[in-house]
């Protein structure tokens, strides 16, 4: 009977690894933002049993930025912008998806294996959330630089985001300052990301981060 | 108000006062009389009492060399804008309605940057820099050519996954400090953690120190993560490369040094130096032999910030009080004299329409009083006498030797690579037939002077009280 809270941790947790795995192997722009945006809801619904374990009321807050902003309007507003440019055919990958997994399975094995060493003596609901958390970071690290379109390249920051809030809402009693301007920070960073999508469109007409390579400033 | 209050409270309200006042020479005056109040700010916190460490804020000798250096270059890079953009409004690079932006950024990154500085709270610290990352990108893209969206692009992914790795990072220190200082902000603030590190879990702030170095050793622009800085010196306005180059590389660097004296703290823990000394020294050498093939002149500084980068981080993790007083010598210096370089930069692309140093040759000819300034600036980059980086990059050539004679060793070829590569250049642009009339100046060349005899005094003779307050900031890094 104690061991259900953790457990129910653990499972919103590992859940969100899994939808970190099933984010790196989507080749369509629009599955793409729906797995993240189930990413997003189950960060928040990690987050808030969190609160619940730890009864950190303000935790719940942080459960709702992360449900509305992330899971709803983020996604909205991308699928969008990605239906307006025409771009929701194909997702280019640098490298294939066999070799994606596996460098993933890689990074989750290694992650746990640092995490679960290092904490030994941390309290055991912080350290596994913890190692999951890094998982999801690293993930989100190893989407961005498969990717070469900016929106999924996007999405891989805004998945090794929700990667930080879970390792913040592990930690007992973080301050809630950390947390609102985590959430603020993605949206601030989403705005900025949209303004860049809209010039790099008015510019090249492609979100092909690989067209902007053509034009580094040293050649020629 | 107390200055400390006012080096934050100025920014804030010039960057909501350049949002809505209109036309852009008078948000020009504003930056610069902002800038200017600021730095009176900084120095009378300087020469005032020290407040007591709050929740919040601290000041110290440490970041007090960093408040009043990051202010002063803060005040010439502004004035030296005023000048700068109005040659760009005319040649029509820019618009009116873009600069009231570039004002308003402006201010925004020197608040993001002060508020890193004397936070006291690592979390504050964190959003504080990231601020200051965030406004950054916005003024890099401010061209909106082709190659300035792919520098600002570039300079935003990887500046993210480095702000993301460093909140990680601070999220594990948090963890590791909250067993012995309990839940909520107590175990974020820095002098709490600073006097209770002996008993924090080792394990927890190796795997954090680690996460933070390479977080915001990526803003720092250390090799192998410095992939972005070239292009984000290169692409956006003149100004913005000086204070990239002079203030916040520096002030990354400061939140790494901040964590390696919580390191310092706990006798368990790996020591963080030679970490340290080992990528500094990394930077180092590669970015001394990347100039060598650079064809752009704002790449080509931008590579030598990553070799001073380098050097600084270096004496840093050297440690002791001789190489960390030539690390603190060392980052005033190249913070004055790079910003001074760029500002001559921006003068001499503006009078040649063109950054390729193969087209800039014959400098002496066309703009002889330019090329003094600029030459100038690039023998004291290079480190010669009688510059203060020549008596800085000295002590910690000589401080090393005798303590490790292979690393001095290592350090001094990377120094005369660069130096090689840095005259090559300079004699290339220098020298020769011009191939273009220049177009007038409209930039003042007043900060560059400003600066440049600040060094050569340095390099002549550093007063007393200044090296009594280097002395007091290198014992505090241990």
């Amino acid at each position: 009977m104690t061991h259900l809270p953790l457990d129910f941790a653990h499972l919103l947790a590992g859940s969100l690894v899994l939808l970190s795995f099933l984010m790196i192997y989507q080749d369509r722009l629009s599955a793409l933002l729906d797995v993240f945006a189930a990413h997003a809801v189950a960060l928040s619904a990690s987050v808030a049993w969190q609160a619940h374990l730890q009864q950190a009321p303000h935790l719940y807050l942080t459960a709702l930025i992360a449900l509305l902003f992330k899971a709803l309007i983020i996604p909205m507003a991308l699928s969008r912008i990605v239906q307006r440019l025409r771009i929701h055919r194909e997702v280019e990958t640098v490298v294939g998806t066999a070799p994606t997994m596996l460098a993933g399975i890689g990074l989750a094995a290694l992650s746990i294996l640092l995490m679960m060493r290092l904490t030994a003596g941390a309290d055991p609901l912080a350290r596994e959330d913890l190692a999951f958390a890094l998982t999801v970071v690293l993930l989100g690290l190893l989407m961005m630089v498969t990717r070469r379109n900016a929106v999924s390249q996007v999405v891989g920051f805004m998945s090794l985001e929700n990667g930080l809030i879970l390792a913040a809402a592990g930690a007992k009693g973080m301050p809630l300052v950390v947390e609102i301007s985590v959430a603020f920070s993605i949206l601030i960073a989403f705005i900025v990301i949209g303004v860049f999508l809209f010039r790099i469109r008015e510019r090249f007409d492609t979100v092909d981060v690989g067209a902007l390579d053509e034009v580094r400033g040293e050649r020629g | 108000m107390t200055p400390l209050a006012l080096i934050l409270a100025i920014p804030a309200a010039a960057a909501a006062l350049a949002a809505l006042l209109p036309g852009y020479r008078l948000t020009a005056r504003l930056n610069v009389a902002a800038a200017g109040a600021a730095f009176l700010a900084a120095l009378a916190l300087l020469t005032g009492p020290r407040p007591a460490p709050t929740a919040l804020f601290l000041a110290d000798d440490l970041n007090i060399v960093f408040i009043v250096l990051n202010s002063f270059v803060g005040f010439t890079a502004a004035a030296f804008s005023a000048g700068y953009i109005a040659h760009e409004i005319e040649t029509g690079r820019l618009t009116p309605a873009t600069l009231r932006f570039y004002h308003a950024m402006y201010q925004v990154m020197m608040f993001g940057m002060n508020l890193a500085l004397v936070t006291n709270n690592i979390g504050l610290m964190w959003v504080a820099v990231e601020l200051a990352t965030l406004s950054t990108v916005l003024m890099v893209g401010l061209y909106r050519t082709p190659e300035a969206l792919e520098a600002a692009w570039k300079y935003f992914i990887l500046g993210s996954v480095g702000i993301a790795l460093a909140l990680f990072g601070t999220i594990l220190v948090y963890m590791a400090a909250q067993p012995a200082l309990g839940e909520g902000t107590p175990a974020m603030v820095w002098t709490n953690l600073l006097a209770h590190a002996a008993a924090f879990d080792p394990g927890l702030l190796n795997l954090a120190f680690v996460f933070l170095l390479l977080g915001y050793g990526t803003k720092v622009g250390l090799a192998p993560l410095h992939a972005w800085l070239p292009d984000a010196h290169a692409e956006g306005p003149t100004p913005i490369s000086a204070v990239l180059s002079g203030l916040l590389l520096n002030v990354a660097l400061y939140a790494v040094l901040r964590f390696k004296m919580l390191m310092a703290a706990n006798p368990a823990t790996l020591p963080a130096g030679p970490l340290m000394a080992a990528m500094g020294l990394a930077s180092l050498i590669f970015a001394a032999l990347m100039l060598y093939r650079r064809r752009d002149i704002k790449r080509l500084f931008a590579y030598s910030s990553i070799e001073h980068m380098g050097i600084i981080t270096f004496a840093f993790g050297m440690g002791g009080p001789l190489a960390n007083f030539a690390g603190l010598l060392h980052m005033v210096m190249h913070s004055l004299t790079k910003s001074a370089i760029f500002y001559s930069v921006g003068q001499i692309a503006q009078s040649r329409g063109t950054q390729a140093i193969a087209a800039l040759r014959g400098l002496s000819v066309s703009n002889p009083r330019l090329a003094w300034a600029f030459a100038l600036g690039v023998l004291a980059i290079a480190g010669l006498p009688p510059f203060g980086t020549f008596l800085s990059e000295f002590l910690l050539v000589t401080s090393t030797f005798a303590r490790q004679p292979a690393l001095a060793l290592l350090l001094a070829l990377g120094l005369l690579l660069a130096f090689g590569a840095l005259l090559l250049r300079l004699t290339q642009v220098l020298f020769g037939e011009p191939e273009t009339t220049p177009a007038p100046v409209r930039a003042s060349s007043l900060p560059v002077w400003a600066h440049m005899a600040l060094v050569a005094l340095a390099g002549l003779h550093l007063p007393g009280a200044l090296v009594a307050w280097f002395q007091a900031a290198a014992r505090l890094l241990g």
